[in-house]
């Protein structure tokens, strides 16, 4: 596994950009090779690129509200494609309305997320966390 | 421009005939042609020769600066390719094949299996193009699938196209199981992106080398001025020079396989279009080896529906069974202009035309968002291309080519397939892609200068 390569995407028929162009810059600027797969990416699309870049990591974003449904059965494909062990993360606005994070948090982890990130997570102490979490220093 | 060469030879070695161009450089015409019918297994050189003699009887006995050949002979240059993801360096392999003039007959993704490798085995390829993982990626499947490939029972040469950090490896694996092994750049060195010259350099190199001594054309060969080179990949350099003209596309009906070329970058012709997947080459070619009029009128029908030949034709199914069952017997049958079988096969080519065109055009899927309704392409989008060339023997020896060439363009019932909307349909009528194909090789601007002459009339331009 290519410890500093990681998979990045807005999920589902999302096409919030802006936030994409963001983590891009600053996961590269951190060391990583980013393999961005831009908006509206399918789960299949990240596992695709997963597999054949042998990432560490996949970052879902999702802004528009349904990540809830957009993201299940991440885990559970990525166990079926044989890269089962992959570190997933996801953050931004993952539910609609202003839900307690506490349990937004507690559904997205059930799903199988490593770690779930509210819209107002600091980029630098994410990035922090996601390093040590992949032993990069 | 003048050249300094006067009279060339071009010659198409194909499966059963060998056909013959002659061009004058100075007049910028072409003299004349002929065919003779050939076979690899008594000589290639007698069908020469046959081809050669009735040429001489039309326009008489030249000094040719130059011959030059491209063969399809022995089954054409037969190739499969191996990659880790179907959508991405599977695809990227097929695509790096294709555009070098193989004969493409599988593709295959993630570990081979045990049947695949025996599948493998049963094809006994020419060649095989081994890629897998991007650069800096996936490493493990690429070197298992060279381990398996290694121990084939049959020898071929491998071209090594893959994750560059194991592409060495990968190449020791192959030699130490007797295969020739030639290590290039990566078909897919970062996700999505293609980089397919290098592979398609060296499926070419390797054609020169190996291939043209193995399909018995040495001989013939060593009495061209320019090695042969594989004829889809004359008709490839024919259309890319055709494409100073303005993008198009070309469709190539044979009795075995149809083949789609595209000249064009095939960018979203609406800007909010959102691009999926793998960015297509502006230059690609598709080969569809279950589409043909005749070896593959089996597959062909199975895939249109006998009922569609059926109402296409004007024919009862059971004509076009009939039919199916003369020439699978006949191969090399040809019916009257107007008859029933003429028609059936009219309608033949035309669904050859209409699905090949279908699998090769790209995608326009619309999705609702609560963002409004968000348009993704997916491939290239051939709506706006300016030309759709025709050729192949049952494109251009019907009698209605354009109806045949029509099935190509955009309709309503695949509203989502981004096929050509009015483009000009030029008809290959005298089979002239293969020699121009060849003559670029020598005198791009000629070449041009003819095929504007001979194909194009003052409002195509």
């Amino acid at each position: 596994m290519q410890a500093s390569t990681v998979v990045l995407g807005v999920i589902g028929a999302d096409v919030h950009a802006v936030g994409n162009k963001i983590l891009d810059f600053a996961f590269t600027n951190a060391g990583f090779t980013v393999i961005n797969l831009g908006v509206m990416v399918s789960q299949e699309e990240f596992i695709e690129a997963a597999i054949e870049s042998d990432a560490a990591a996949i970052l879902v974003s999702s802004l528009y509200g349904h990540g809830d449904i957009d993201c299940r059965g991440l885990r559970e494909k990525c166990q079926e494609a044989g890269i089962g062990d992959i570190r997933l993360y996801v953050g931004g606005n993952l539910v609609v309305g202003k839900s307690d994070f506490v349990q937004v948090e507690k559904t997205f982890k059930n799903m199988g997320f490593d770690r779930v990130y509210p819209p107002s997570a600091d980029l630098n102490e994410e990035i922090a966390e996601i390093k040590s979490d992949l032993g990069i220093d | 421009m003048t050249s300094d060469m006067r009279y060339i030879l071009c010659a198409d070695f194909g499966s059963t005939y060998t056909k013959l161009t002659a061009i004058d450089m100075q007049a910028l015409k072409i003299l004349g042609t002929s065919a003779a019918y050939t076979t690899v297994q008594t000589n290639i050189l007698d069908g020469y020769a046959d081809a050669l003699a009735l040429l001489e009887k039309d326009i008489g006995t030249l000094d040719y600066d130059k011959r030059l050949a491209a063969s399809s002979a022995a089954g054409g240059l037969k190739m499969i390719a191996v990659g880790l993801v179907p959508r991405l360096t599977s695809n990227a392999a097929k695509l790096a094949a294709s555009s070098a003039g193989a004969k493409l007959i599988a593709t295959y993704s993630y570990d081979l299996s045990d049947a695949e490798v025996e599948e493998i085995f049963n094809h006994r390829p020419d060649m095989i193009l081994l890629s897998g993982g991007i650069d800096g990626g996936n490493k493990e499947v690429i070197l298992n699938n060279a381990e398996k490939i290694a121990r084939i029972e049959y020898n071929f040469p491998v071209v090594v196209a893959g994750n560059k950090a194991v592409a060495g490896e990968a190449g020791r694996m192959l030699e130490s199981g007797g295969k020739e092994a030639v290590i290039t750049e990566n078909v897919m060195p970062e996700l999505n992106k293609l980089n397919v010259e290098p592979a398609k350099a060296a499926i070419r190199e390797l054609f020169i080398r190996r291939i043209i001594d193995a399909k018995g054309l040495a001989e013939a060969n060593a009495m061209m001025s320019l090695e042969i080179i594989p004829t889809p990949l004359a008709v490839f350099n024919a259309c890319e020079a055709l494409s100073e003209f303005g993008t198009l596309t070309a469709v190539d009906v044979g009795g075995a396989t149809t083949d789609v070329y595209s000249m064009a970058d095939g960018l979203p012709e609406n800007a909010a279009v959102i691009e999926k997947g793998l960015r297509e080459p502006f230059a690609k070619r598709s080969i569809e080896g279950d589409l043909g009029v005749r070896y593959s009128m089996e597959s062909l029908i199975k895939e249109a529906g006998i009922d569609r030949i059926a109402i296409e034709s004007g024919a009862s199914p059971e004509a076009v069974t009939a039919h199916c069952k003369i020439c699978t017997q006949d191969t090399s049958a040809v019916f009257p202009s107007g008859s029933t079988a003429a028609k059936i096969d009219n309608a033949l080519a035309g669904e050859c035309v209409r699905i090949s065109m279908n699998r090769h055009a790209g995608r326009l899927e619309t999705v609702y968002t609560n963002m409004g309704e968000v348009q993704l392409q997916t491939g290239k989008d051939l709506t706006k291309t300016k030309y759709l060339f025709g050729t192949g023997g049952s494109v251009i020896n019907s009698s209605a080519p354009e109806t045949i060439m029509a099935k190509a363009l955009y309709s309503q019932v695949d509203y989502d397939i981004l096929k050509p909307e009015n483009p000009k349909i030029i008809i290959d009528k005298n089979n002239i892609l293969t020699a121009m194909g060849l003559l670029t090789r020598v005198d791009k601007q000629s070449a041009l200068s003819m095929m504007k002459k001979e194909l194009m009339s003052e409002e195509d331009m």
